[in-house]
Protein backbone atom coordinates (compact mmCIF):
# COMPACT_ATOMS: atom_id res chain seq x y z
CA UNK A 1 0.00 0.00 0.00
CA UNK A 2 2.87 2.76 -1.55
CA UNK A 3 0.17 5.76 -2.06
CA UNK A 4 -1.79 5.50 1.04
CA UNK A 5 -4.74 3.15 0.62
CA UNK A 6 -3.97 1.09 -3.15
CA UNK A 7 -5.37 -2.25 -2.36
CA UNK A 8 -3.19 -4.82 -4.37
CA UNK A 9 -3.72 -8.83 -4.63
CA UNK A 10 -1.87 -9.07 -1.41
CA UNK A 11 -3.88 -6.87 0.12
CA UNK A 12 -7.39 -8.89 -1.06
CA UNK A 13 -5.68 -11.90 -0.15
CA UNK A 14 -5.26 -10.32 3.51
CA UNK A 15 -9.23 -9.56 3.29
CA UNK A 16 -10.18 -12.91 2.50
CA UNK A 17 -7.87 -14.50 5.65
CA UNK A 18 -9.19 -12.04 7.93
CA UNK A 19 -12.80 -12.64 7.11
CA UNK A 20 -11.93 -16.58 7.16
CA UNK A 21 -10.98 -15.85 10.55
CA UNK A 22 -13.96 -14.39 11.79
CA UNK A 23 -16.30 -16.47 10.16
CA UNK A 24 -14.40 -19.69 12.07
CA UNK A 25 -14.71 -17.29 15.06
CA UNK A 26 -18.13 -16.69 14.90
CA UNK A 27 -19.03 -20.12 13.39
CA UNK A 28 -21.38 -20.90 16.48
CA UNK A 29 -23.27 -17.69 16.67
CA UNK A 30 -23.95 -17.60 13.22
CA UNK A 31 -25.20 -20.99 13.62
CA UNK A 32 -27.45 -20.10 16.47
CA UNK A 33 -29.06 -17.58 15.09
CA UNK A 34 -29.83 -19.51 11.82
CA UNK A 35 -31.40 -22.11 14.11
CA UNK A 36 -33.92 -19.82 15.24
CA UNK A 37 -35.61 -18.66 11.87
CA UNK A 38 -33.41 -21.04 9.74
CA UNK A 39 -32.31 -24.95 9.57
CA UNK A 40 -29.20 -24.25 12.22
CA UNK A 41 -26.21 -24.60 9.88
CA UNK A 42 -25.06 -21.02 8.60
CA UNK A 43 -21.65 -21.07 10.23
CA UNK A 44 -20.82 -24.43 9.57
CA UNK A 45 -21.09 -24.51 6.31
CA UNK A 46 -19.75 -20.94 5.63
CA UNK A 47 -16.72 -21.97 7.54
CA UNK A 48 -16.39 -24.97 5.41
CA UNK A 49 -16.57 -22.52 2.17
CA UNK A 50 -14.38 -20.06 3.56
CA UNK A 51 -11.71 -23.06 4.78
CA UNK A 52 -12.29 -24.20 1.17
CA UNK A 53 -10.95 -20.82 0.18
CA UNK A 54 -8.14 -20.31 1.97
CA UNK A 55 -6.68 -23.65 1.12
CA UNK A 56 -7.50 -22.63 -3.03
CA UNK A 57 -5.68 -19.62 -2.48
CA UNK A 58 -3.00 -21.46 -0.57
CA UNK A 59 -2.34 -23.47 -3.54
CA UNK A 60 -1.97 -20.95 -5.85
CA UNK A 61 -2.57 -17.13 -5.07
CA UNK A 62 -4.03 -15.27 -8.35
CA UNK A 63 -2.12 -12.72 -9.40
CA UNK A 64 -4.34 -9.98 -9.85
CA UNK A 65 -7.20 -8.66 -7.07
CA UNK A 66 -10.03 -9.63 -10.20
CA UNK A 67 -8.56 -13.49 -10.49
CA UNK A 68 -8.28 -13.79 -6.73
CA UNK A 69 -11.82 -12.42 -6.13
CA UNK A 70 -12.93 -14.76 -8.82
CA UNK A 71 -11.44 -17.83 -7.22
CA UNK A 72 -13.39 -16.91 -4.17
CA UNK A 73 -16.87 -16.69 -5.34
CA UNK A 74 -16.27 -19.71 -7.25
CA UNK A 75 -14.90 -21.65 -4.45
CA UNK A 76 -17.68 -20.66 -2.80
CA UNK A 77 -20.30 -21.66 -5.17
CA UNK A 78 -18.73 -25.16 -5.07
CA UNK A 79 -18.58 -26.09 -1.18
CA UNK A 80 -21.37 -24.05 0.54
CA UNK A 81 -24.32 -25.30 -0.92
CA UNK A 82 -27.99 -23.94 0.42
CA UNK A 83 -28.67 -20.31 -0.42
CA UNK A 84 -25.38 -18.36 0.85
CA UNK A 85 -23.09 -20.40 -1.31
CA UNK A 86 -24.74 -18.89 -4.25
CA UNK A 87 -24.70 -15.31 -2.83
CA UNK A 88 -21.61 -14.71 -1.37
CA UNK A 89 -19.68 -17.02 -4.15
CA UNK A 90 -22.16 -14.49 -6.93
CA UNK A 91 -20.72 -11.51 -4.77
CA UNK A 92 -17.16 -12.27 -4.66
CA UNK A 93 -17.77 -13.26 -8.61
CA UNK A 94 -19.43 -9.82 -9.44
CA UNK A 95 -16.76 -8.10 -7.96
CA UNK A 96 -14.02 -9.90 -9.63
CA UNK A 97 -15.87 -9.41 -12.77
CA UNK A 98 -15.94 -5.50 -12.40
CA UNK A 99 -12.40 -5.39 -11.36
CA UNK A 100 -11.73 -7.63 -14.43
CA UNK A 101 -13.27 -5.04 -16.67
CA UNK A 102 -10.36 -2.65 -15.83
CA UNK A 103 -7.88 -4.40 -17.30
CA UNK A 104 -5.35 -6.55 -15.93
CA UNK A 105 -4.53 -4.39 -13.12
CA UNK A 106 -2.99 -5.36 -10.30
CA UNK A 107 -3.63 -2.47 -8.27
CA UNK A 108 -7.34 -0.67 -7.06
CA UNK A 109 -8.02 2.33 -6.08
CA UNK A 110 -10.64 2.96 -3.33
CA UNK A 111 -13.17 4.30 -6.00
CA UNK A 112 -12.75 1.10 -8.00
CA UNK A 113 -13.27 -1.33 -4.80
CA UNK A 114 -16.28 0.41 -3.87
CA UNK A 115 -17.54 0.26 -7.84
CA UNK A 116 -16.70 -3.68 -7.63
CA UNK A 117 -18.83 -3.62 -3.98
CA UNK A 118 -21.78 -2.24 -5.79
CA UNK A 119 -21.61 -4.77 -8.93
CA UNK A 120 -21.12 -7.44 -5.52
CA UNK A 121 -24.53 -6.11 -4.58
CA UNK A 122 -26.40 -5.95 -7.68
CA UNK A 123 -25.14 -9.68 -8.46
CA UNK A 124 -26.59 -10.28 -4.56
CA UNK A 125 -29.87 -8.40 -5.15
CA UNK A 126 -30.57 -9.88 -8.35
CA UNK A 127 -29.93 -13.39 -7.60
CA UNK A 128 -31.69 -13.49 -4.64
CA UNK A 129 -34.45 -11.45 -6.07
CA UNK A 130 -34.08 -9.26 -2.31
CA UNK A 131 -34.48 -5.63 -1.39
CA UNK A 132 -33.66 -4.15 1.59
CA UNK A 133 -35.78 -4.74 4.25
CA UNK A 134 -36.45 -8.39 3.36
CA UNK A 135 -34.46 -9.06 6.03
CA UNK A 136 -31.35 -10.82 4.15
CA UNK A 137 -27.55 -10.11 3.83
CA UNK A 138 -29.28 -7.30 1.68
CA UNK A 139 -29.84 -5.52 4.55
CA UNK A 140 -25.65 -5.07 5.68
CA UNK A 141 -24.68 -5.35 2.46
CA UNK A 142 -26.60 -2.03 1.01
CA UNK A 143 -26.00 0.35 3.76
CA UNK A 144 -22.44 -0.69 4.18
CA UNK A 145 -21.56 0.13 0.25
CA UNK A 146 -23.64 3.68 0.85
CA UNK A 147 -21.25 4.06 3.32
CA UNK A 148 -18.42 4.43 1.71
CA UNK A 149 -19.60 5.58 -1.41
CA UNK A 150 -20.43 8.70 0.78
CA UNK A 151 -17.60 8.44 2.64
CA UNK A 152 -15.19 8.73 -0.42
CA UNK A 153 -17.19 11.10 -1.71
CA UNK A 154 -16.91 13.44 1.01
CA UNK A 155 -13.19 13.15 0.65
CA UNK A 156 -12.75 10.85 3.67
CA UNK A 157 -9.61 8.89 3.77
CA UNK A 158 -10.08 5.33 2.70
CA UNK A 159 -9.51 3.71 6.44
CA UNK A 160 -12.92 6.14 7.63
CA UNK A 161 -14.30 5.13 4.58
CA UNK A 162 -13.69 1.78 5.41
CA UNK A 163 -14.62 2.11 9.13
CA UNK A 164 -17.85 3.75 8.02
CA UNK A 165 -19.25 0.42 5.67
CA UNK A 166 -18.20 -1.55 8.38
CA UNK A 167 -20.18 0.43 10.83
CA UNK A 168 -22.99 0.77 8.44
CA UNK A 169 -22.86 -2.94 8.03
CA UNK A 170 -23.14 -3.88 12.18
CA UNK A 171 -25.72 -1.16 12.17
CA UNK A 172 -27.66 -2.83 9.21
CA UNK A 173 -27.51 -6.67 10.78
CA UNK A 174 -28.99 -5.28 14.07
CA UNK A 175 -31.54 -3.82 12.29
CA UNK A 176 -32.78 -6.66 10.69
CA UNK A 177 -33.67 -7.87 14.03
CA UNK A 178 -37.17 -6.59 14.23
CA UNK A 179 -37.82 -6.88 10.69
CA UNK A 180 -40.58 -10.18 8.90
CA UNK A 181 -38.73 -12.34 6.71
CA UNK A 182 -39.89 -12.01 3.34
CA UNK A 183 -36.96 -13.91 1.33
CA UNK A 184 -35.63 -17.40 2.32
CA UNK A 185 -36.55 -20.21 4.15
CA UNK A 186 -37.33 -18.06 7.38
CA UNK A 187 -40.23 -16.00 5.54
CA UNK A 188 -41.99 -19.45 5.65
CA UNK A 189 -42.00 -18.13 9.77
CA UNK A 190 -43.96 -15.01 9.33
CA UNK A 191 -44.66 -13.03 12.23
CA UNK A 192 -42.57 -15.68 14.01
CA UNK A 193 -39.14 -14.79 12.26
CA UNK A 194 -39.73 -11.12 13.82
CA UNK A 195 -37.18 -10.46 17.03
CA UNK A 196 -33.94 -13.08 15.81
CA UNK A 197 -30.80 -11.01 14.05
CA UNK A 198 -30.86 -12.34 10.13
CA UNK A 199 -27.96 -14.90 9.99
CA UNK A 200 -26.94 -13.49 6.13
CA UNK A 201 -27.10 -10.22 7.50
CA UNK A 202 -24.90 -11.08 10.68
CA UNK A 203 -22.06 -12.93 8.32
CA UNK A 204 -21.98 -9.94 5.95
CA UNK A 205 -21.12 -7.38 8.71
CA UNK A 206 -18.04 -10.15 9.98
CA UNK A 207 -16.50 -9.62 6.07
CA UNK A 208 -17.21 -5.85 5.79
CA UNK A 209 -15.38 -5.93 9.38
CA UNK A 210 -12.46 -7.91 8.34
CA UNK A 211 -12.35 -5.11 5.28
CA UNK A 212 -11.98 -2.56 7.89
CA UNK A 213 -9.21 -4.49 9.98
CA UNK A 214 -7.27 -5.15 7.10
CA UNK A 215 -7.88 -1.37 5.59
CA UNK A 216 -6.63 -0.23 8.95
CA UNK A 217 -2.96 -1.95 9.36
CA UNK B 1 -31.13 -37.65 21.06
CA UNK B 2 -30.51 -41.22 20.28
CA UNK B 3 -29.41 -41.71 16.52
CA UNK B 4 -28.33 -44.91 14.38
CA UNK B 5 -25.13 -43.29 13.28
CA UNK B 6 -21.36 -43.55 13.37
CA UNK B 7 -20.92 -39.97 13.27
CA UNK B 8 -22.44 -36.19 12.64
CA UNK B 9 -20.14 -35.23 9.92
CA UNK B 10 -20.57 -38.57 8.25
CA UNK B 11 -24.34 -39.62 7.84
CA UNK B 12 -24.92 -38.79 4.34
CA UNK B 13 -21.76 -40.80 2.87
CA UNK B 14 -22.48 -43.57 5.29
CA UNK B 15 -25.64 -43.60 4.16
CA UNK B 16 -24.97 -43.80 0.67
CA UNK B 17 -22.83 -46.25 0.96
CA UNK B 18 -25.61 -48.23 2.09
CA UNK B 19 -27.57 -47.55 -0.29
CA UNK B 20 -24.79 -48.17 -2.86
CA UNK B 21 -24.56 -51.71 -1.07
CA UNK B 22 -28.50 -52.34 -1.36
CA UNK B 23 -29.33 -51.18 -4.54
CA UNK B 24 -27.66 -53.09 -7.58
CA UNK B 25 -29.50 -51.05 -9.95
CA UNK B 26 -28.10 -47.70 -8.86
CA UNK B 27 -24.26 -46.56 -9.36
CA UNK B 28 -23.64 -44.24 -6.41
CA UNK B 29 -20.34 -41.96 -6.33
CA UNK B 30 -20.30 -41.27 -2.69
CA UNK B 31 -17.40 -38.72 -2.94
CA UNK B 32 -19.42 -36.64 -5.11
CA UNK B 33 -22.60 -37.78 -3.41
CA UNK B 34 -24.45 -38.48 -6.62
CA UNK B 35 -26.77 -41.50 -7.16
CA UNK B 36 -27.28 -42.38 -10.53
CA UNK B 37 -29.21 -45.13 -12.59
CA UNK B 38 -26.73 -48.29 -12.82
CA UNK B 39 -27.21 -48.27 -16.84
CA UNK B 40 -26.08 -44.66 -17.98
CA UNK B 41 -27.80 -42.36 -20.06
CA UNK B 42 -29.78 -43.78 -23.38
CA UNK B 43 -29.07 -42.21 -26.46
CA UNK B 44 -31.66 -40.01 -27.35
CA UNK B 45 -33.63 -40.23 -23.82
CA UNK B 46 -33.92 -36.80 -21.59
CA UNK B 47 -32.19 -37.43 -18.30
CA UNK B 48 -33.76 -36.70 -15.34
CA UNK B 49 -32.08 -34.93 -12.65
CA UNK B 50 -32.99 -34.07 -9.14
CA UNK B 51 -31.88 -33.42 -5.66
CA UNK B 52 -32.01 -31.55 -2.37
CA UNK B 53 -31.13 -31.40 1.34
CA UNK B 54 -30.87 -35.08 2.71
CA UNK B 55 -33.32 -36.49 5.59
CA UNK B 56 -36.52 -36.90 3.42
CA UNK B 57 -35.71 -40.52 2.14
CA UNK B 58 -36.76 -42.01 0.06
CA UNK B 59 -36.43 -38.58 -1.32
CA UNK B 60 -34.97 -38.32 -4.34
CA UNK B 61 -32.37 -41.12 -4.32
CA UNK B 62 -35.18 -44.05 -3.62
CA UNK B 63 -36.57 -43.12 -6.97
CA UNK B 64 -33.52 -43.11 -9.43
CA UNK B 65 -34.12 -46.03 -11.56
CA UNK B 66 -35.91 -46.84 -14.66
CA UNK B 67 -39.45 -44.72 -15.25
CA UNK B 68 -37.97 -41.91 -12.50
CA UNK B 69 -34.82 -39.91 -12.03
CA UNK B 70 -31.56 -40.72 -13.96
CA UNK B 71 -29.81 -39.00 -11.30
CA UNK B 72 -29.91 -37.89 -7.68
CA UNK B 73 -27.89 -34.97 -5.90
CA UNK B 74 -28.44 -35.80 -1.86
CA UNK B 75 -27.27 -32.66 0.08
CA UNK B 76 -26.37 -32.14 3.85
CA UNK B 77 -29.19 -32.55 5.97
CA UNK B 78 -31.87 -30.13 4.96
CA UNK B 79 -29.32 -28.34 3.27
CA UNK B 80 -28.92 -27.90 -0.79
CA UNK B 81 -26.43 -29.99 -2.81
CA UNK B 82 -23.80 -27.90 -4.95
CA UNK B 83 -23.76 -27.19 -8.10
CA UNK B 84 -20.77 -29.20 -8.58
CA UNK B 85 -22.73 -32.34 -7.74
CA UNK B 86 -25.62 -30.92 -10.15
CA UNK B 87 -23.40 -30.25 -12.73
CA UNK B 88 -21.44 -33.79 -12.95
CA UNK B 89 -24.61 -35.19 -13.03
CA UNK B 90 -26.14 -33.40 -15.62
CA UNK B 91 -23.67 -34.05 -17.61
CA UNK B 92 -23.15 -37.95 -17.27
CA UNK B 93 -26.72 -38.45 -17.66
CA UNK B 94 -27.41 -36.10 -20.96
CA UNK B 95 -28.07 -39.03 -23.73
CA UNK B 96 -28.19 -36.13 -26.22
CA UNK B 97 -31.63 -35.38 -26.07
CA UNK B 98 -30.99 -32.87 -22.88
CA UNK B 99 -31.78 -32.70 -19.25
CA UNK B 100 -34.66 -31.74 -17.37
CA UNK B 101 -33.61 -30.31 -13.45
CA UNK B 102 -36.53 -31.42 -11.11
CA UNK B 103 -36.25 -28.38 -8.37
CA UNK B 104 -37.92 -28.35 -5.30
CA UNK B 105 -38.68 -24.71 -3.93
CA UNK B 106 -36.34 -23.54 -1.72
CA UNK B 107 -34.70 -20.75 -1.80
CA UNK B 108 -31.01 -22.79 -1.92
CA UNK B 109 -32.25 -25.12 -4.13
CA UNK B 110 -33.42 -22.76 -6.82
CA UNK B 111 -30.29 -20.96 -6.64
CA UNK B 112 -27.84 -23.71 -6.75
CA UNK B 113 -30.12 -25.64 -10.01
CA UNK B 114 -30.32 -21.92 -11.48
CA UNK B 115 -26.03 -21.79 -11.92
CA UNK B 116 -25.65 -25.66 -12.39
CA UNK B 117 -27.84 -25.31 -15.30
CA UNK B 118 -26.08 -22.21 -16.67
CA UNK B 119 -23.26 -24.16 -16.91
CA UNK B 120 -24.21 -27.35 -17.64
CA UNK B 121 -25.12 -25.31 -20.98
CA UNK B 122 -21.89 -23.65 -21.05
CA UNK B 123 -20.56 -26.99 -21.28
CA UNK B 124 -23.27 -27.44 -24.14
CA UNK B 125 -25.79 -29.76 -22.37
CA UNK B 126 -29.78 -28.58 -23.05
CA UNK B 127 -31.38 -27.96 -19.59
CA UNK B 128 -34.99 -27.28 -18.58
CA UNK B 129 -36.26 -26.96 -15.20
CA UNK B 130 -38.94 -27.24 -13.52
CA UNK B 131 -40.45 -25.58 -10.29
CA UNK B 132 -42.17 -27.68 -7.80
CA UNK B 133 -44.59 -25.54 -5.48
CA UNK B 134 -47.15 -27.72 -4.38
CA UNK B 135 -47.57 -26.42 -0.67
CA UNK B 136 -50.85 -24.46 0.11
CA UNK B 137 -49.66 -23.89 3.16
CA UNK B 138 -48.03 -20.87 2.46
CA UNK B 139 -50.53 -18.20 0.83
CA UNK B 140 -49.09 -14.97 0.47
CA UNK B 141 -46.27 -15.52 -1.84
CA UNK B 142 -45.46 -11.74 -2.08
CA UNK B 143 -44.17 -11.71 1.05
CA UNK B 144 -42.63 -15.25 1.31
CA UNK B 145 -40.19 -17.33 -0.91
CA UNK B 146 -43.07 -18.68 -2.55
CA UNK B 147 -44.99 -22.16 -1.84
CA UNK B 148 -42.73 -24.62 -1.19
CA UNK B 149 -42.46 -28.08 -3.20
CA UNK B 150 -43.13 -30.94 -0.89
CA UNK B 151 -45.21 -34.56 -1.90
CA UNK B 152 -46.06 -32.92 -5.38
CA UNK B 153 -42.14 -33.95 -6.41
CA UNK B 154 -42.89 -37.56 -6.46
CA UNK B 155 -45.80 -36.96 -8.72
CA UNK B 156 -43.56 -35.08 -10.91
CA UNK B 157 -40.69 -37.38 -10.91
CA UNK B 158 -42.76 -40.38 -11.45
CA UNK B 159 -44.59 -38.98 -14.80
CA UNK B 160 -42.02 -36.92 -16.33
CA UNK B 161 -39.84 -40.26 -15.88
CA UNK B 162 -42.58 -42.24 -17.66
CA UNK B 163 -42.55 -39.25 -20.30
CA UNK B 164 -38.68 -39.23 -20.51
CA UNK B 165 -38.52 -43.43 -21.04
CA UNK B 166 -41.35 -43.04 -23.92
CA UNK B 167 -38.75 -40.64 -25.94
CA UNK B 168 -40.68 -37.51 -25.09
CA UNK B 169 -38.61 -34.32 -26.27
CA UNK B 170 -37.13 -32.29 -23.70
CA UNK B 171 -39.88 -29.27 -24.34
CA UNK B 172 -42.55 -32.32 -23.64
CA UNK B 173 -40.89 -33.71 -20.74
CA UNK B 174 -41.31 -30.66 -19.23
CA UNK B 175 -44.48 -29.23 -20.21
CA UNK B 176 -45.82 -32.24 -18.46
CA UNK B 177 -43.96 -31.91 -15.53
CA UNK B 178 -45.42 -28.57 -15.42
CA UNK B 179 -48.60 -30.15 -15.81
CA UNK B 180 -48.70 -32.36 -12.44
CA UNK B 181 -47.18 -29.51 -10.76
CA UNK B 182 -50.11 -26.86 -11.53
CA UNK B 183 -52.45 -29.61 -10.60
CA UNK B 184 -51.22 -30.57 -7.45
CA UNK B 185 -51.23 -29.19 -3.85
CA UNK B 186 -50.20 -30.32 -0.50
CA UNK B 187 -50.71 -29.87 3.19
CA UNK B 188 -49.10 -31.43 6.30
CA UNK B 189 -49.48 -31.85 9.76
CA UNK B 190 -46.56 -32.58 12.55
CA UNK B 191 -47.59 -34.65 15.36
CA UNK B 192 -43.55 -33.97 16.75
CA UNK B 193 -40.88 -31.67 15.77
CA UNK B 194 -37.57 -33.75 14.22
CA UNK B 195 -34.48 -33.92 15.17
CA UNK B 196 -31.34 -32.99 12.96
CA UNK B 197 -28.14 -35.26 13.92
CA UNK B 198 -26.06 -31.80 13.96
CA UNK B 199 -28.67 -29.88 16.48
CA UNK B 200 -29.16 -32.80 18.56
CA UNK B 201 -32.39 -31.50 19.71
CA UNK B 202 -35.94 -31.44 18.37
CA UNK B 203 -36.16 -28.21 15.94
CA UNK B 204 -39.44 -26.52 17.63
CA UNK B 205 -41.14 -27.42 21.33
CA UNK B 206 -44.41 -29.18 20.82
CA UNK B 207 -46.28 -30.41 23.56
CA UNK B 208 -48.32 -33.71 23.77
CA UNK B 209 -51.44 -32.42 22.69
CA UNK B 210 -50.33 -29.88 20.13
CA UNK B 211 -49.99 -30.42 16.59
CA UNK B 212 -48.43 -27.99 13.78
CA UNK B 213 -50.87 -27.72 10.82
CA UNK B 214 -49.33 -26.59 7.40
CA UNK B 215 -45.70 -27.45 7.86
CA UNK B 216 -42.79 -28.01 5.34
CA UNK B 217 -40.39 -30.68 5.19
CA UNK B 218 -37.13 -29.06 7.37
CA UNK B 219 -38.86 -29.16 10.77
CA UNK B 220 -39.94 -26.18 10.06
CA UNK B 221 -42.77 -24.62 12.31
CA UNK B 222 -46.11 -24.47 10.64
CA UNK B 223 -48.65 -21.57 9.71
CA UNK B 224 -50.31 -22.79 13.28
CA UNK B 225 -50.61 -24.39 16.27
CA UNK B 226 -53.57 -25.96 17.56
CA UNK B 227 -54.86 -28.63 19.85
CA UNK B 228 -54.50 -32.55 18.84
CA UNK B 229 -57.47 -33.83 17.57
CA UNK B 230 -58.72 -37.18 15.92
CA UNK B 231 -57.53 -38.03 13.20
CA UNK B 232 -61.15 -37.54 10.88
CA UNK B 233 -60.34 -33.90 11.95
CA UNK B 234 -56.96 -33.11 10.95
CA UNK B 235 -57.35 -34.80 7.30
CA UNK B 236 -60.76 -32.60 7.42
CA UNK B 237 -58.27 -29.46 7.85
CA UNK B 238 -55.64 -30.53 5.18
CA UNK B 239 -58.37 -31.51 2.92
CA UNK B 240 -60.62 -28.04 2.97
CA UNK B 241 -56.86 -26.13 2.58
CA UNK B 242 -56.45 -28.23 -0.46
CA UNK B 243 -60.36 -27.96 -1.70
CA UNK B 244 -59.87 -24.25 -0.94
CA UNK B 245 -56.49 -23.46 -2.99
CA UNK B 246 -57.69 -26.04 -6.05
CA UNK B 247 -61.05 -27.25 -6.26
CA UNK B 248 -61.18 -30.99 -6.28
CA UNK B 249 -63.64 -32.37 -9.04
CA UNK B 250 -63.28 -35.70 -11.32
CA UNK B 251 -60.57 -38.24 -10.72
CA UNK B 252 -57.37 -37.50 -8.68
CA UNK B 253 -54.12 -39.07 -7.30
CA UNK B 254 -53.87 -38.93 -3.68
CA UNK B 255 -50.83 -39.38 -1.85
CA UNK B 256 -51.32 -39.68 1.99
CA UNK B 257 -47.09 -39.41 3.19
CA UNK B 258 -45.68 -40.19 6.64
CA UNK B 259 -43.30 -38.19 7.71
CA UNK B 260 -40.81 -40.62 9.03
CA UNK B 261 -42.31 -41.79 12.13
CA UNK B 262 -46.09 -42.52 11.68
CA UNK B 263 -46.67 -46.01 11.36
CA UNK B 264 -48.81 -47.24 8.41
CA UNK B 265 -51.73 -47.91 10.21
CA UNK B 266 -51.94 -44.68 11.28
CA UNK B 267 -51.55 -43.18 7.62
CA UNK B 268 -53.82 -46.03 6.51
CA UNK B 269 -56.65 -44.37 9.35
CA UNK B 270 -55.77 -41.35 7.71
CA UNK B 271 -56.42 -42.42 4.32
CA UNK B 272 -60.08 -43.91 5.23
CA UNK B 273 -60.73 -40.63 6.06
CA UNK B 274 -59.48 -38.81 2.95
CA UNK B 275 -61.45 -41.08 0.94
CA UNK B 276 -64.75 -40.54 2.83
CA UNK B 277 -64.05 -36.86 1.78
CA UNK B 278 -63.64 -37.60 -1.80
CA UNK B 279 -66.67 -39.52 -1.86
CA UNK B 280 -68.73 -36.54 0.17
CA UNK B 281 -67.56 -34.21 -2.67
CA UNK B 282 -68.09 -36.78 -5.61
CA UNK B 283 -64.47 -37.38 -6.39
CA UNK B 284 -62.81 -40.72 -6.53
CA UNK B 285 -59.45 -41.52 -5.57
CA UNK B 286 -58.25 -42.77 -9.02
CA UNK B 287 -54.54 -44.16 -7.84
CA UNK B 288 -52.91 -43.79 -4.42
CA UNK B 289 -50.07 -44.00 -2.39
CA UNK B 290 -49.50 -44.41 1.30
CA UNK B 291 -46.89 -44.45 3.00
CA UNK B 292 -43.28 -42.92 3.68
CA UNK B 293 -42.37 -41.17 0.31
CA UNK B 294 -41.07 -37.19 1.10
CA UNK B 295 -40.04 -37.46 5.20
CA UNK B 296 -38.44 -34.75 7.86
CA UNK B 297 -36.03 -37.30 9.65
CA UNK B 298 -38.00 -38.46 12.88
CA UNK B 299 -41.03 -36.31 12.48
CA UNK B 300 -44.37 -37.80 13.68
CA UNK B 301 -47.14 -36.77 10.87
CA UNK B 302 -48.37 -36.90 7.68
CA UNK B 303 -49.46 -35.10 4.84
CA UNK B 304 -51.72 -35.29 2.04
CA UNK B 305 -50.85 -34.51 -2.05
CA UNK B 306 -53.59 -34.34 -4.48
CA UNK B 307 -53.33 -34.22 -8.43
CA UNK B 308 -56.30 -33.68 -10.21
CA UNK B 309 -55.99 -36.64 -13.33
CA UNK B 310 -56.48 -36.37 -16.91
CA UNK B 311 -55.89 -39.24 -19.08
CA UNK B 312 -52.75 -38.33 -20.12
CA UNK B 313 -51.58 -38.32 -16.59
CA UNK B 314 -53.15 -41.49 -15.87
CA UNK B 315 -51.04 -43.36 -18.76
CA UNK B 316 -48.04 -42.03 -17.25
CA UNK B 317 -48.68 -42.60 -13.71
CA UNK B 318 -49.83 -46.48 -14.69
CA UNK B 319 -46.12 -46.73 -17.21
CA UNK B 320 -43.88 -48.81 -15.54
CA UNK B 321 -41.60 -47.69 -12.86
CA UNK B 322 -38.86 -49.94 -11.32
CA UNK B 323 -36.83 -47.66 -8.12
CA UNK B 324 -35.60 -48.66 -4.90
CA UNK B 325 -39.26 -47.22 -3.29
CA UNK B 326 -41.75 -47.24 -6.14
CA UNK B 327 -42.21 -50.13 -8.87
CA UNK B 328 -44.51 -51.63 -10.45
CA UNK B 329 -45.35 -52.87 -14.21
CA UNK B 330 -42.25 -54.53 -15.22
Amino acid sequence: MATGFEMDTAFFAAWIEESARSVAAGKERLTDLDAAIGDADHGSNLDRGFTAVVRALAVKEPDTPAALLTVVGTTLIRKVGGASGPLYGTAFREMGRALGDLGDTAEVSPGELCAALEAGLAGVRRLGSAAEGDKTMVDALAPAVRALRRALEEGSEPREAAAAAAAAAREGAEATIPMRARRGRASYLGERSVGHEDPGAASTALILTALHTVAAR
Amino acid sequence: MKKLINGVESVVPDALRGIAAAHPGLRVDVENQIVFRDSGPRPGKVGLVSGGGSGHEPLHAGFVGYGMLDAACPGEIFTSPVPDQMIEATTAVDGGAGVLHIVKNYTGDVLNFQLAAELSAEEGVEVASVLVDDDVAVRDSLHTAGRRGTGATVFVEKIAGAAAESGAPLAEVARVAGTVNARSRSFGVALSACTTPAAGRPTFALGDTEVELGIGIHGEPGRARSAMRPAAELVRVAMDALHEDLPLSGDVLVMVNGMGATPLIELYVAFAEVSAYLAEKGVTAARSLVGDYVTSLDMQGFSITVCLLDDELVRLWDAPVETPALRWGR
